[in-house]
């Protein structure tokens, strides 16, 4: 296949949210949505041809578009490249964002500003894909930036909504703290390596492993630092444990964009870009420790909160943030390919479970709270069957050599892997998982329950209203629900079984020692069993929970008082944050203001100077006249003066 | 070279203008003299713009030496020439003070309603003043035109400003005044130990430690309070307030810039051993801009204030940029100047969108723009958007190079300097979800018209300028590059010091 074909795959989702972004008036709701899902739609199809070219059968391409930047040795191209990593996770968004847009023209078909929204949707898709393509750190930061401000645009698509805003704003801030790691760790790679393209980085990583830096006054080990910064920007992107406040605020925002953006792609880049600098952190042992410990603790903890919300988008945001842990632990134990195999296996049963929700919350005329539903399954049959099939997958359930569901191989891999590692993080992360199993069931199955199930607990007249959506919204969710289940079955050998090397093609970088998918085979049988071992009691005690004894999960909230509330509450990361931060900053600024500015600096500068003057004046006459002639003569005689008095010296 | 003077023409093109109103121009308020003013201000800037484009063309982008130099005796028992020129750094700054003063034409035609003939007169003289600063070699004629440039602005604020413009242009003068004696002295000083005005002979490293170090801190105090650094920066919020919006674009966009060239011409081309002595100084100098003023607009209740106190920020990382002494970072802190003289200018230009509508500044006047206003608030995005450093505008380039600069000479200035990043997306942020975005809608602010076809003029320029310089820089860095890279070459034997990449 030729380049202008590459090219259209990134650039077509350009074009497309440029036309409806800009002439979005002239052609219509109509017209923008043609043009949009035109658009991801062909980018989509070109993505399975290149899956197909550069994965299956071995090509590798690379493209360089234009210069960017050159400023002395510092030099970027705007270049595009595609390996087996950038071809999978081509399929993952343009496949998504493509569901995600035809199923939009339904679910935003009556909102005011459809030309917008699909604009937003398209050019978030082309920034993300900018990201995945680029042959270097600084591009890659380009679609970083980008999708984050698409994401800030679509959160805050209902800009009338107060609550909108503020979660704009907080995600576009945390994912800037994100951001300002992965800077530093570009300021770190151009110092190290003397580039910051990826082939003359990871050339030169295995030469550079023992050396050091100085950093903030410390004398660190360099590979270890720069990527720990960009683990950071990953940190942030992927709402991993201490930047992840925002992303379950991001659910204000339309739900076609909590399934596209804050499920199955953009918060997954953090986990790409781990993969895709393998070659360094396979050389910074102790960054992958702490990339394992905190996507370990982010699985553990986002899953407890999932517990206990009973807003049903923000229950489906805690699982994905989990989810992530789990992608983050196996980059960890350099179980990379495991990594981006659940990327893809959750891309679709996440994008599957998020849009199954919207079409739940369209069934009831916009409510959230699970504590308003149930009784339902029967007249959204589909939507029902949908909401199964993904917790099905989320879960993992599966027979080992006969038929899993998605989730099943790539987080079973995952697992085991963690087993497998020589490290004891690995087998730490191992524990954290298989709890974390048991608890996706658990909340995967709740929400089943309370939102299909049980006496409807919604109005009459909203009752009155529940519908299944129309096939505009259904259809797209073939291809996710088809993906869902035979994904992870089907893609098993490629991504982590006997043709992963020819699969990968180098795109992945794994030191001999840390091949922690090779050895997961030797572990222990009861390894490989525990997880769908606590996964299945999950969905038992969710029905008993939910459907026998319903009076149960109060009195176990009351009983765990202390330990339930701070759960429940989050652990309070949002409210040590605002105080922390939020009121310092315009503290701060406030003391700056009026006590360094207007109280200090003019208090002695300008002002106290004037209130001298003003007083000297009172003596000695009227100097200070506040006439610009006068200050003008002033200055000319000054001039004067100087001159004169130069001239009689030499 | 070119056949024909051409540095010379656009200075004084712009004068030849203001004559041309006040000679012609009868009547004051009657609406024919008016317009009449304005058609005459507006086309002899845009055909001083046009023709400063030639020099693009005249202009050897790989030589790094003065060109179009233009040289004749003025006081020759002086040693004092009429000497011109311009470099790869020089050049931009006047095709930005070219570019502008058009655009504040545009802007002042419906900002602008008392005295018009004598506004568009200051403006075209205030031109002429800034483009015969960045041009001149001769150190009398410099000081000229740096002091020159003082007296419009002066009036542009004292005559057209707001309530407040009286304290606002005291204010100014007196900190630019207090910088501009002290840095008459030292020029004195330079003069008298060279024994020529000629600001070229002055290059290299021509002056005993000691002495370069008390002339250091003279132009120091003038260019700290142009650029304006922390703690010299507390006329700026006061200046920007008051002026009209063509005077605040011309302040953002020009002289702000009149400190950072001053530090690179002077600052470094003439005194490199004292630069590196006080470069820990200027370093403290700009963290502190760079965290202290992004947490005071943090809590600003007026537009204009909060630009104001980020354009200090953002000069922050030009002088962070210069003084980190190699290439990225004085790449850097180049295309932040001219990325911001865009960006602020198009800010200011932006407040003044809806100032001239409403007549109020005040940031809790206005919501949900975005309903009624959606173009204007596409272009505010835009602009928005450029000045937190989006990858892919203008800001982001700049502020980039000269952070990956600073970190290169020592990592603590990039992690402070970086918090102003995270710290400027939250102000500019907070800013435009208070102006277009939430949930109460004002009666008068509702029926407010979008954009009109004057005020699309003015933007449409400075955003293709946003996305060109963000997605093409070489167009702007080729031009400067073998200037810079010989500014740093001169810098470092000077001073004794090993050039890192």
């Amino acid at each position: 296949m030729s380049q202008p074909l590459y090219m259209a795959a990134v650039f077509f989702p350009l074009l497309g949210a440029f036309i409806a972004g800009l002439f979005g008036r002239k052609i219509g709701d109509r017209g923008s949505q043609i043009v949009t899902c035109g658009g991801v739609l062909v980018a989509a199809a070109l993505s399975i041809k290149i899956f197909v070219d550069v994965a299956l059968h071995g090509e590798i391409h690379a493209f360089t578009l234009a210069p960017w930047i050159q400023s002395g040795t510092f030099t970027v191209n705007w270049g595009l490249q595609f390996d087996t990593l950038t071809a999978v996770m081509l399929i993952v968004v343009n496949g998504v964002s493509s569901m995600v847009h035809v199923y939009s023209v339904g679910y935003m078909g009556h909102d005011k500003s459809i030309p917008r929204f699909m604009s937003y949707l398209s050019l978030f898709t082309f920034f993300m894909l900018m990201l995945v393509t680029s042959d270097n750190l600084l591009q890659m930061f380009f679609g970083w930036e980008g999708v984050g401000l698409a994401s800030y645009l679509l959160i805050n698509f209902w800009y009338e909504k107060e609550s909108a805003n503020n979660a704009a704003i907080k995600a576009f801030l945390v994912n800037r703290v994100g951001d300002f790691g992965f800077a530093l760790g570009i300021f770190g790679c151009f110092l190290i390596f003397g580039s910051v393209q990826f082939a003359d980085m990871f050339h030169k990583a295995p030469d550079l492993a023992n050396l050091s830096f100085l950093f903030l006054g410390h004398t660190l080990p360099a590979l270890t630092t720069v990527c720990l910064l960009l683990f950071i920007g990953a940190m942030g992107k992927s709402a991993q444990l201490g930047l992840h406040t925002w992303l379950p605020d991001a659910m204000e925002g339309p739900t076609p964009v909590s399934a596209l953006i804050h499920a199955a792609t953009m918060v997954t880049a953090g986990v790409f870009m781990v993969a895709r600098l393998s070659p360094m952190f396979e050389y910074a042992p102790m960054a992958l420790m702490v990339v394992t410990l905190v996507g370990a603790l982010t699985a553990i903890v986002a899953g407890s909160i999932g517990l206990t919300q009973f807003d049903i988008k923000r229950v489906i945001a805690y699982s994905t943030m989990s989810q992530l842990g789990y992608m983050f632990f196996a980059a960890g134990v350099s179980a990379y390919s495991a990594a981006i195999f659940h990327l893809m296996t959750h891309a679709f049963f996440k994008a599957l479970l998020f849009l199954g929700a919207g079409s739940v919350i369209h069934a009831f005329s916009g409510e959230q709270d699970m504590r308003k539903m149930g009784g339902i399954w029967r007249k959204i049959p589909i939507t029902y069957a949908y909401m199964w099939i993904g917790s099905l997958a989320l879960a993992g359930i599966g027979l080992d050599g006969v038929f899993g569901m998605a989730g099943f191989y790539s987080k079973d891999m995952i697992l085991e892997s963690a087993a497998a590692s020589s490290h004891w993080f690995g087998h730490l992360a191992y524990w954290l998982g298989v709890i974390v199993a048991f608890m996706t069931a658990f909340y995967s199955w709740r929400l089943l329950i309370l939102t299909f199930h049980g006496r409807p607990r919604a109005d009459a007249h909203t009752m009155e209203h529940v519908h299944e959506s129309p096939w505009i919204m259904l259809g797209p969710l073939v291809p996710l629900a088809i993906g869902a289940i035979f994904a992870g079955w089907y893609a098993d050998d490629w991504f982590v079984g006997a043709a992963r090397s020819n699969f990968w093609n180098g795109s992945i970088f794994v030191l001999a020692q840390d091949n922690t998918i090779d050895k997961a085979h030797f572990i222990p049988e009861w390894e490989k069993w525990l997880p769908m071992g606590f996964a299945l009691p999950g969905i038992i005690f969710a029905y008993v929970f939910y459907t026998l004894k319903p009076d149960l999960p109060g009195k176990v909230a009351k009983a765990c008082g202390g330990l339930y509330r701070l759960v429940y509450h989050k652990y309070y990361f949002d409210e040590l944050y605002d105080f922390l931060f939020v009121r310092m900053a315009s503290r701060l600024g406030r003391i700056f203001w009026v006590g360094g500015d207007d109280g200090i600096i003019d208090g002695y500068g300008p002002n106290g100077v004037a209130a001298l003057t003003g007083r000297i004046a009172k003596y000695i006459g009227a100097l200070q006249t506040g006439y610009v002639y006068h200050y003008a003569f002033a200055m000319v005689i000054g001039v004067a003066a100087f001159v004169t008095w130069f001239w009689f010296r030499s | 070279m070119a056949p024909w003077p051409v540095l010379t023409t656009i200075t004084f093109l712009p004068l030849i203008g203001a004559l041309l109103i006040l000679l012609f121009v009868r009547g004051d308020e009657q609406k024919r003299s008016v317009v009449l003013a304005q058609q005459i201000a507006l086309w002899t800037s845009l055909l001083t713009f046009v023709v400063s484009l030639t020099i693009l063309h005249y202009f050897d982008a790989s030589q790094s030496g003065f060109q179009l130099t233009e040289k004749h005796v003025w006081i020759p028992s002086f040693n004092i020439a009429y000497y011109k020129g311009i470099d790869g750094i020089s050049i931009w700054f006047v095709l930005i003070s070219t570019l502008l003063t058009p655009i504040c034409v545009l802007s002042a035609i419906g900002g602008v309603h008392k005295r018009t003939k004598e506004f568009m007169i200051a403006l075209l003289t205030l031109e002429t003043m800034m483009i015969g600063m960045f041009t001149a070699l001769d150190f009398v004629l410099f000081y000229l035109f740096f002091e020159g440039v003082l007296i419009p602005m002066f009036l542009i604020i004292g005559v057209w400003g707001g309530a407040g413009r009286i304290y606002a242009a005291y204010k100014f003068f007196l900190y630019t005044f207090l910088g501009s004696v002290l840095m008459l002295v030292a020029i004195f000083a330079m003069v008298y130990h060279v024994g020529t005005t000629d600001m070229t002979a002055m290059m290299g490293n021509k002056f005993p430690k000691d002495m370069a170090i008390w002339l250091w801190l003279a132009f120091f105090a003038s260019f700290a309070v142009k650029t304006p650094m922390w703690p010299f920066h507390t006329w700026l919020p006061y200046a920007h307030v008051e002026a009209p919006t063509a005077g605040s674009v011309i302040l953002a966009a020009v002289l702000l810039k009149m400190g950072g060239y001053g530090l690179i011409r002077i600052s470094i081309q003439m005194l490199p051993t004292a630069s590196a002595y006080f470069a820990p100084l200027v370093f403290t100098l700009s963290l502190i801009a760079i965290v202290y003023t992004s947490l005071v607009a943090l809590v600003q209740t007026d537009m204009k204030k909060l630009i104001a106190y980020s354009s200090v920020a953002h000069m922050g990382f030009v002088t962070l940029g210069i003084f980190s002494m190699n290439q990225q970072g004085l790449d850097g802190a180049m295309l932040v100047m001219i990325s911001h003289a865009f960006v602020s200018g198009a800010l200011f230009l932006c407040v003044g969108v809806v100032y001239d509508r409403l007549h109020t500044r005040e940031i809790a006047r206005y919501s949900n723009m975005a309903d009624n206003m959606p173009r204007y608030a596409l272009v505010f995005m835009i602009f928005t958007l450029a000045s937190i450093g989006l990858p892919g505008t203008s800001g982001f380039v700049g502020e980039f190079l000269s952070l990956q600069g600073a970190y290169l000479a020592n990592s603590w200035l990039a992690f402070v300097g970086g918090l102003g990043v995270i710290l400027g997306a939250a102000y500019m942020l907070w800013l435009y979800r208070r102006l277009f975005y939430g949930p109460d809608v004002k009666d008068d602010v509702r029926l407010l018209p979008d954009l009109n076809a004057r005020e699309y003029c003015m933007f449409v320029p400075l955003i293709v300028l946003v996305f060109w310089l963000g997605v093409h820089p070489a167009t702007f860095i080729n031009v400067f590059a073998p200037t810079t890279d010989k500014i740093l070459a001169d810098y470092h034997q000077a001073a004794g010091s090993e050039r890192t990449p």
